[in-house]
């Protein structure tokens, strides 16, 4: 099914180097009893192998959404209406939803969550977790293990055991936790919200992920420990050539972090950048707003008038336009096609700012 | 500075029990632990820390939230420090304590009127129709219309709540307004509305704030005067300027390090400090910050370094500042 906003989508650029992940003009609709919330309309997004791509935008603008729908864990009421997902080369909508669970989400494609503390079950120890998590997604596991009626009494095998349990006291070393050893035996609550971060962290690397997706890893933590564990992400995802996902509302942790930035604004892409293209010319007015909404000091805070759009009746065209100073005609009736501006620098606008500010 | 300070502590602490499974008191966690400063009349002094360094409770055992376990409040002069609820009445209209979301405090079954009335029912003498005039005229401060006193929160959206919110702290013309990480969470574009709305309300009624945060860019850009705290201390005090040109503590260094600097360096690739805030029922012996500080020496295990003037207006409690 076409979606009406989504046949202007641009034809990518011709990049370089592998794409890991693609999203095609993804359409995901939440049915509401207001009515249907179109909260993806249209996105595109290129992940490269061994790229670490921030997304970038306000609550409520579909950043969570994305992530759930490359997962594969989109909510019983929400349905991809158009677009697809490859992820190296497959169709991930295609999959059969028991080779997606077995092969893709938790293996090839991991995840962080934003809250440390409500990922863990309070009632096993960190080993007996991590085990369990082993058991089924390690990758050490024969691809036919685990299957049919024999898979169901199988066992752990004994040497794939060994091998794993010394994968995961390796990872805790790498993830920096004190006393890794010890580490194992312990219950969730005797971890501080930064070791608990650093331990899911160690979750997401285990399975030896192509694709971890970062779901605002560091909102929950204090400054210190957030320079910490992005600083660690950095280190490990760069070291093991892992592709990283990397949602956040801070622009200041994307440019820690990111090689490459796409800000989202009510469920649609509106500029997608190198990080210093993104940081030294921002071109789309939502970029430049959102930049200047960042207090610095000896100058004047600017905040952008008006709000987010219900996403249940959008405006038509670009979403932006009600709250845009640059807003004309064309943007009230179509949404502007991609634009590419070299260097990998996409914007979807129709009046893009062309100096800096 | 000639002006008498309209906030002054002394040596405040708040402890909490720490209880065994019989009930006896095993131990206490020092969330306060000696905590001093003044805030002068119209003026912002921001309290920076990570969490659990005691920021909140500090915020709340002036609002009289939590009951001070020593030291002294004096608010105007007065030692409001263990005073009753009925004492409590005659400060509580001039000292007011705002939560993280001033919205999330209204009534869901009351309107905005009755909500914006009701502290002006139980604190001042006003009849209807002042306490009619008087909120109208909050409301067109806060920058919302009129027709919205009818409306229940439900029917606002979250930005307005806020407003509405910090209306109802306002209507009492109150001297000192403890903010309580009031950004914290927020994008950045709404945090810059909420900062610009506080300073317009600071300006049009002489307000002092008293401004808890985690975020140093946002008390940059907000506060006059800074204080750092640690482990229940503060550690450092300074004009804010000074904080961000030539802080001396240790951990203050280590906190305007970990802030991400657009356009320059990354953090990721310069950040040094390991480890984590200590246990506060715990604490190390000595410096509270010794267990994680890059110049700590085997004084710093001995001495407890108190908060000393290092320059003009500036105090840090380290041996090395």
């Amino acid at each position: 099914m076409a979606c009406a906003t989504c046949l202007t989508h641009g034809s990518d650029v011709a990049t370089p180097g592998d794409k890991l992940l693609e999203v095609d003009h993804l359409c995901v609709t939440f049915a509401t009893e207001a009515g249907a919330a179109k909260v993806l309309d249209g996105v595109n997004l290129t992940i490269r192998a061994g790229e670490i791509m921030g997304l970038v935008g306000e609550s409520g603008c579909g950043k969570t959404t994305l992530a759930n729908t490359i997962l594969g864990i989109l909510a019983g009421n929400a349905r991809a209406e158009a677009g697809r997902v490859w992820f190296a080369g497959e169709d991930l909508f295609a999959l059969p939803q028991r080779r997606m669970a077995r092969d893709v989400r938790g293996r090839r494609i991991t995840f962080i969550p934003q809250d440390p503390f409500g990922s863990f079950n309070p009632l096993f120890s960190v080993g007996a977790q991590t085990r369990e998590l082993m058991k089924w997604k390690s990758p050490r596991r024969a691809p036919g293990e685990h299957q049919g009626l024999a898979g169901f009494f199988a066992r752990y095998p004994r040497a794939r055991r060994r091998a794993d349990a010394e994968a995961i006291v390796q990872m805790l070393r790498s993830v920096q936790m004190p006393d890794p050893a010890a580490t194992a035996g312990k219950l969730p609550h005797e971890f501080s919200g930064g070791q608990r971060q650093r331990l899911m962290i160690a979750l997401a690397l285990l399975p030896q992920p192509q694709l971890v997706i970062a779901d605002e890893p560091t909102t929950a933590l204090d400054v210190t420990i957030q320079a910490q564990i992005l600083k660690l992400l950095k280190q490990l995802a760069k070291s093991r050539g892992i592709s990283v996902l990397f949602t956040t509302h801070d622009l200041g942790t994307a440019y820690e972090i990111c090689d490459r930035i796409t800000v989202m604004y009510a469920g649609q892409e509106v500029e997608s950048a190198p990080v210093a293209d993104f940081f030294g010319r921002p071109q789309h007015p939502y970029t430049v707003r959102l930049l200047e909404s960042l207090p610095r000091p000896g100058r004047e805070l600017r905040e952008i008038g008006g709000e987010i759009p219900r996403l249940i009746d959008p405006p038509s065209g670009c979403r932006f336009h009600p709250r845009c100073a640059r807003a004309s005609e064309i943007c009230r009736k179509e949404r502007p096609p991609a634009t590419s501006l070299g260097g990998g620098h996409e914007v979807r606008c129709y009046h893009p700012v062309e100096t800096p500010p | 500075m000639s002006q008498p300070p309209l906030l002054e502590v002394e040596g405040l602490s708040r402890h909490f029990p720490v209880r065994n499974m019989f009930g006896w008191q095993i131990g206490a966690l020092r969330a306060l632990d000696g905590v001093s400063f003044k805030v002068r009349p119209g003026e912002t002094l921001g309290i920076v820390g990570e969490s659990g360094c005691g920021k909140s409770t500090l915020g709340k055992a002036l609002a009289g939230i939590h009951a001070a376990s020593g030291g002294r409040i004096l608010f105007e002069g007065t030692d409001i420090t263990g005073c009753s609820a009925v004492q409590r009445r005659s400060v509580a209209p001039k000292l007011q304590y705002c939560y993280q979301d001033p919205g999330n405090s209204l009534d869901p079954r009351w309107t905005v009127r009755r909500s914006l009335a009701e502290p002006l029912i139980v604190h001042s003498a006003l009849t209807a129709r002042e306490r009619d005039a008087r909120i109208a005229k909050i409301l067109e401060q806060v920058g919302l219309p009129l027709t919205h006193l009818e409306l229940y929160p439900h029917e606002l959206s979250g930005g307005q709540q806020r407003r509405v919110g910090l209306a109802r702290i306002l209507t009492l013309y109150p001297r000192l307004v403890v903010l309580d990480e009031p950004t914290s969470g927020l994008d950045v574009s709404v945090q810059a509305s909420v900062l610009k709305l506080l300073r317009e309300l600071q300006a049009a009624f002489t307000l002092s704030y008293l401004f808890i945060s985690h975020d140093l860019s946002v008390v940059r850009a907000m506060c006059d005067r800074v204080a750092v705290m640690y482990a229940g201390r503060i550690v450092e005090e300074a004009p804010t300027e000074r904080i961000f040109a030539s802080a001396k503590h240790p951990y203050t260094l280590s906190l305007l390090a970990a802030i991400p600097n657009i356009g320059g360096e990354r953090i990721t690739d310069t950040f040094a400090l390991e480890g984590e805030p200590p246990d506060p029922v715990r604490p190390p012996s000595g410096c509270r910050f010794r267990t994680r500080c890059p110049r700590a020496a085997a004084v710093c295990a001995g001495t407890d370094p108190p908060l000393r003037r290092i320059a003009p207006g500036q105090a840090a409690a380290c041996l090395f500042a």
